[in-house]
This record gives C-alpha cells, sequence and structure tokens, in this order.
C-alpha cells in the first residue's frame, strides 16, 4: 500500500539525537512519534526499516508475545550494529526458547532474589573501601574510575571468579565491544580476547574449581552439558553485562540526583530502606540506560494498535521512552524518588528479563544509601555541558564524572 | 484468592520473590519459581497481584479460592 511505503521511505533514522543539555531525557524526535501513535517506522544504519514500538503498553504486551523472537540469525532481526559472532559466539540473550532457556537456566540461581541478598554486607564492605580511599585520596578525582567502575566490577569478579586484578583487560575490552562506533574487526578483535581470556579461566576451573559461577560452569562442561566455547560466551556476557550496566547507573544517578539536589538530599537524609528502594527503581526508570530499544523480530503476522506487523518485519521496543509513557507514569519527565516506578521496564520484559536484575538493585541500593551520604558535599567538579556522555555506547552514561567535595 | 505457578515458562527473573516472598521463593538450583503459599491470605492480594503484573513470562495465574 501506498501508506506504508510512504512511511517507510520517510522513516527517520535510529537511534534518534537526544537534545542538547538534556542528557537525561530521550530524544524529543522519540518522544514525538510517542505522542503520534504506538507504532512507527524508522531506519537503522543498514537501510532496514523495522518498526519502532513507542508506547508501554504495546512494548510490554510484545516482549511477552511468544510470535516475537530475540535470535539474532533470524533474516529480519534489526541488529544494532553489523552482527560480529555465528554459531557458538552468539549469547543467549540473542536466542530464542527452548534454547534460551536451557542455557539461562544454567546461571540463573547465582542471581537469585535470597542468594543475592545475601551479599549486601560483600557489597557494602566494597562500597565503604571504596570511598575511604576516594576521601584519603587527591580531589577532584573521577568517580566513574574510582568508584563507579570498580564496585560492579568487584562484585562480579567475585561472583564468577575472575580475578579483580585482570580489571583492566576486561574493562577496556568491554568498552571497545559496547560502543556502537566500534569498526567490525575491533569489535571481533574484543569479543575474541574476552572469550579466550574466559576459555582459560573456564579450563582452570575444570583442574581447581572454587566456590563460583564460572566453576559450576566448568562442571557442567565436565558433565557434557555444555561446550567449553558456550561456557566462556556465557562467562563473556556475565562479566560485561554484570560491569558495564551498573557501572553506567551509578555515576549517571549521582550526576541526575546532583542535577535534582532536593531528590538527592530525601535520599541521603532517609534511614528507610523503602525509601531508597523506591529511588532505585525510579532512577532504573528514568534513565533507562539500555537506550537504544530492545531488539525483535516477528516470526508470524501480528494484529496490534490497528497495524500489522507482518512475519519477518523487525521491531525495535524502545523501553527509554515506554519508561515515559505518560498513561503509565503521571508527569514522567519529572525524577521523583519517592515514585512508584516498579512496572518500569528498564530491565526488559518477557523471558529475556534481565537475568541480574537482583544484583543491579542491590549494588544501587547500597550505593545510593552510602556514597551521599558519607561524602554529604559531594558534587561535580566541572559543568555538565563539559561531561562527556555516551551517546554512542550500547549503554548510556558517562564516560567519566570528575567530582569533588 | 488462589494462587497457580508455571514452573516450565518462569525465566527466573525474581520479581515475584522480590514483591511477596511470603508467598513465592526461587529453587536452590536454578532459581525456578517456588509457591510457598497457594492460597495467600487477603492481606497479601495486594502485592500478589503486583507480582503476578510483574512476572516477565507470565508464570502466575491468580484465580478465586
Amino acid at each position: 500500500m501506498t501508506t506504508t511505503h510512504s512511511a517507510e521511505a520517510d522513516a527517520p533514522e535510529f537511534p534518534m539525537p537526544r537534545a542538547a543539555r538534556c542528557p537525561f531525557d530521550p530524544p524529543p524526535e522519540a518522544k514525538a512519534k510517542q505522542e503520534e501513535g504506538p507504532l512507527a517506522r524508522v531506519r537503522l544504519w543498514d537501510g532496514r526499516t523495522p518498526w519502532l514500538v513507542t508506547r508501554y503498553a504495546e512494548q510490554r504486551a510484545l516482549m511477552a508475545d511468544p510470535r516475537v523472537s530475540s535470535d539474532i540469525r533470524r533474516p529480519g532481526y534489526p541488529s544494532p550494529a553489523p552482527v560480529t559472532g555465528e554459531g557458538s559466539k552468539i549469547s543467549f540473550i540473542l536466542m530464542d526458547d527452548p534454547e534460551h532457556a536451557r542455557l539461562r537456566r544454567m546461571v540463573t540461581a547465582p542471581f537469585a532474589v535470597r542468594r543475592v541478598a545475601a551479599m549486601r554486607p560483600a557489597i557494602q564492605k566494597i562500597v565503604d573501601d571504596l570511598i575511604d580511599e576516594m576521601l584519603a585520596g587527591p580531589k577532584p578525582v573521577d568517580l566513574v574510575e574510582a568508584f563507579a567502575l570498580p564496585v560492579p566490577s568487584l562484585v562480579i569478579c567475585e561472583l564468577l571468579g575472575v580475578p579483580y586484578s585482570d580489571h583492566d583487560f576486561f574493562q577496556d575490552n568491554s568498552k571497545v565491544m559496547i560502543r556502537q562506533t566500534t569498526a567490525v574487526e575491533q569489535r571481533q578483535a574484543a569479543i575474541g580476547a574476552l572469550a579466550a581470556y574466559l576459555d582459560e579461566l573456564v579450563g582452570a576451573k575444570l583442574t581447581e574449581p572454587g566456590d563460583d559461577l564460572l566453576s559450576g560452569l566448568a562442571s557442567r562442561v565436565e558433565a557434557g552439558e555444555l561446550t567449553r566455547a558456550e561456557a566462556a560466551q556465557m562467562g563473556v556476557l556475565l562479566l560485561v553485562a554484570g560491569h558495564e550496566t551498573t557501572a553506567n547507573m551509578i555515576a549517571l544517578g549521582t550526576l541526575a540526583l546532583l542535577e535534582h539536589p532536593e531528590q538527592l538530599a530525601r535520599l541521603r537524609d532517609t534511614d528507610d530502606e523503602k525509601l531508597v528502594s523506591t529511588a532505585v527503581e525510579e532512577l532504573l526508570r528514568y534513565l533507562n540506560i539500555t537506550h537504544n530499544g530492545r531488539r525483535r523480530v516477528a516470526t508470524e503476522d501480528i494484529e496490534i494498535a490497528g497495524e500489522t506487523i507482518k512475519a519477518g518485519e523487525g521491531i525495535i521496543l524502545a523501553n527509554d521512552i515506554g519508561n515515559r509513557d505518560p498513561e503509565v507514569f503521571a508527569d514522567p519527565d519529572r525524577l521523583d524518588v519517592g515514585r512508584d516506578a516498579r512496572r518500569h521496564i528498564a530491565f526488559g520484559f518477557g523471558v529475556h528479563q534481565c537475568l541480574g536484575q537482583s544484583l543491579a538493585r542491590l549494588e544501587l541500593q547500597v550505593v545510593y544509601s552510602t556514597l551521599y551520604r558519607r561524602i554529604p558535599t559531594l558534587r561535580a567538579a566541572t559543568e555538565l555541558d563539559e561531561i562527556p556522555f555516551k551517546h554512542d555506547g550500547a549503554v548510556y552514561g558517562v564516560y567519566e564524572l570528575p567530582v569533588t567535595w | 484468592m488462589k494462587v497457580v505457578v508455571d514452573e516450565d515458562r518462569c525465566c527466573g527473573a525474581g520479581s515475584c520473590a522480590m514483591v511477596a516472598p511470603e508467598v513465592f521463593d526461587q529453587r536452590e538450583d536454578d532459581g525456578i519459581v517456588v509457591l510457598l503459599d497457594a492460597e495467600p491470605t487477603d492481606g497479601l492480594r495486594a502485592t500478589v497481584r503486583e507480582a503476578a503484573d510483574l512476572c516477565p513470562a507470565g508464570a502466575i495465574t491468580l484465580g478465586d479460592a
């Protein structure tokens, strides 16, 4: 039909740019699309024109719809960058059930709510020790380097059984891997380096198992349930996802709070654990750092919101604007740490919803309830427009955040 | 209120155990849902409803007791 044709011809480029001086808000063009309707066409780097799903209700419905696939190997999949992996190099987040469920269930237990809750004292100590070091050191200091990156890196290293002394290596390669502007060969090299590193670690755990997640995977390799390449691939996924995302929430969340001092004060001055966890949910909603949408492809025709998404067409669920949908969150562009935001979809929805969400929540609860209380005069040591934001990142955040007190 | 869980659909995200730990837990070996109380009291209605709503896999079904 001509209307569809012209909608595709006029499709705006995606991802869309954020507005200058509004680093916490989603792109205005995306918000405008949301106001126009629940579905729009957008154009990707490779010329494809998948559907952009703009509203919370349709996003949630589609992420839970069995006719919607996460399999990157399907031809219509709207990949955010050239696809580099094949076969065993693809992680389970880019597969469908039952393949996905089989692999995910092998690593779910350590992230269960009660298991994670038991880590609270250890995480509190990591946070307190890093703050001690910051306070004893020179200022201004880069909060990303001194605090935001080390907290989740130390935690995930402990959980996986990765030596933290290798953090420069895995942090550098993770950065290259998730930057959208990284050239294909460079990304391949970074993923290859991380996979080789994790493969070696899994090998070491085969002979000398410990009480950690990689040792658990090694024993499954031994039992023939998993290939060593699959185990290494899962290790890469958990290591990268385990530190990059939370690190960005810590640094960007701190900056957002510094820019909203009345909200920061509520968090700093409370003993109420409930308010702290409410604040974490609200910051997850408000910042939605996985800002390039969840990517899917339809396996059957899907009638939704008066349109037909045809089998084989790509779908992008823009959860950043879904989390700013006024139908679900009143006055959605306001940061309100007391708001009940638990329905947010910052962790996605459907069977692919973030595996590490309990751990992320706990780390953020400990950080947000400790950092501002222990350094009550914490402030940015530079102007907002001097701060380098990760516009080119698969995960949004700041590259550095100079702070003083 | 009657609660039914579908272990095959569960993806172990843990939302239910976070929201309503009196009613839901997770298996030790693979994080899959464990139903602790299939007929929770009226006082737990709201939290159990929220748990069902938040379940990303649609693995929790509620009915009348």
